[in-house]
C-alpha cells in the first residue's frame, strides 16, 4: 500500500523553511519506522526526520537542495 | 521535632561536564558525541557538556560551499590542517588550539522542543560570557554567532536527532586567526572574525575561560523551567 510521507511539525517551531540536505536511503531500500528517513537544515541546524512507518522507500519526492515546508510531501513508501 | 521533608522532591535535572586538557581530534570528539547521544536516546545517560580544543581542522556542513575553502589539498597538508564533512548546519568554519569548542549533549525534551530556541539559548550564554570580560556580545538579525563590535567572536552550529542535540559552539580566545584568511567563514565575505586576545589586548587562559563557560553554561540551563 502506498504511503505519502509528509513533513511533519518539528516540536513547538513556527513553519519555518528547511532544506533537504541528505538522504541517506535509497530508493528500493526497507526502513523501520523510527529510523532516520531524511536529514535536513535550516541556517545553523541540521536534524533528521524519523519514518513514520515501515515499508519500501518508492519515491524521494524532494531531492537534496529543495527548499521544504512543513506539510510538504516528501516520499511515497510502500507499506 | 523531627523536620518533615517533601516525600517525592521534583526530579533533578542534571549536566555532567567533562574537559579535555590536551586537543581532541575531530573525529574522535565526534564519535564521542555520537556515542553519548545515543545512550541519551536509550535512556541510559544524562545531559553531558564537553570542553575542548581540537587540533587545527576545517569543517564543512551539509550545506557548505566547498569555494569557501581558499586552500587545496596539498596546502591544507602543508599548514597541518585537517577537513571534515559534518552533519550539521552552517558552512565553512575553522577550529583549532587557542578556541574553546563546547558541545552540548542535551535531552531537549527537559527543556524545550524547539531549535529556534536551543539556538537562541547558546547565544545568551555567549553574550552572559563575554559580558564577564566587559565586552558588549551581541546578536545579529540573520546571522547566528555572538558578535562583538561587528565582528564575529564565537560561532554556531548544532545537530539535533530524536531532539538530542550535538554539535555546539566554538568561541574564539586566543587561535591563530591567520587561519581564518583561509577560509569565507560561515559564507560571510565582508564580516570580520575576532577573538578575545584581539578584543582584550591579551587573552585570558583557556583553564578560566572553560570555567567560566561551564558556569554560564549551567547557571541558564539549569534555571530554564522544566518543559
Amino acid at each position: 500500500m502506498k504511503f505519502e510521507v509528509r513533513l511533519p511539525a518539528m516540536g513547538e517551531d513556527a513553519t519555518e523553511e528547511a532544506t533537504v540536505a541528505y538522504w541517506p536511503i535509497e530508493e528500493g531500500e526497507v526502513i523501520h519506522e523510527g529510523d532516520d528517513l531524511v536529514e535536513l537544515t535550516t541556517d545553523k541546524a541540521a536534524f533528521s526526520v524519523p519514518s513514520p512507518k515501515t515499508g519500501t522507500l518508492v519515491e524521494k519526492v524532494v531531492e537534496e537542495g529543495d527548499e521544504v515546508e512543513v506539510g510538504d510531501l516528501i516520499c511515497i513508501l510502500d507499506v | 521535632m523531627a523536620t518533615e521533608f517533601p516525600t517525592s522532591p521534583p526530579a533533578a535535572r542534571s549536566i555532567e561536564t567533562q574537559r579535555f586538557d590536551t586537543p581532541v581530534p575531530y573525529q574522535q570528539a565526534f564519535d564521542m558525541q555520537r556515542a553519548r547521544c545515543g545512550e541519551i536516546e536509550a535512556g541510559r545517560a544524562g545531559n553531558l557538556l564537553m570542553l575542548l580544543e581540537h587540533p587545527p581542522v576545517f569543517t564543512l556542513g551539509r550545506r557548505s560551499d566547498p569555494n569557501n575553502i581558499l586552500l587545496n589539498a596539498s596546502q591544507l597538508r602543508e599548514k597541518g590542517i585537517e577537513l571534515h564533512y559534518v552533519d550539521r548546519g552552517g558552512d565553512v568554519t575553522y577550529h583549532g588550539p587557542g578556541q574553546l569548542v563546547a558541545y552540548p549533549i542535551l535531552d531537549l525534551s527537559q527543556w524545550r522542543l524547539s531549535i529556534r530556541w536551543y539556538l537562541r539559548s547558546l547565544e545568551e550564554v555567549l553574550v552572559r560570557l563575554v559580558a564577564r570580560y566587559d565586552l558588549p556580545g551581541e546578536r545579529l538579525d540573520g546571522f547566528s554567532g555572538v558578535w562583538v563590535r561587528g565582528a564575529k567572536v564565537a560561532a554556531i552550529g548544532v545537530g539535533i536527532h530524536n531532539w538530542v542535540t550535538f554539535h555546539g559552539i566554538a568561541l574564539n580566545v586566543a587561535p591563530n586567526m591567520t587561519h581564518f584568511t583561509h577560509i569565507i567563514p560561515c559564507g560571510i565575505t565582508d564580516k570580520p572574525v575576532t577573538s578575545l586576545r584581539q578584543l582584550l589586548g591579551d587573552a585570558p587562559p583557556m583553564n578560566e575561560v572553560m570555567t567560566a563557560f561551564d558556569e554560564e553554561f549551567r547557571s541558564y540551563f539549569l534555571d530554564q523551567p522544566p518543559s
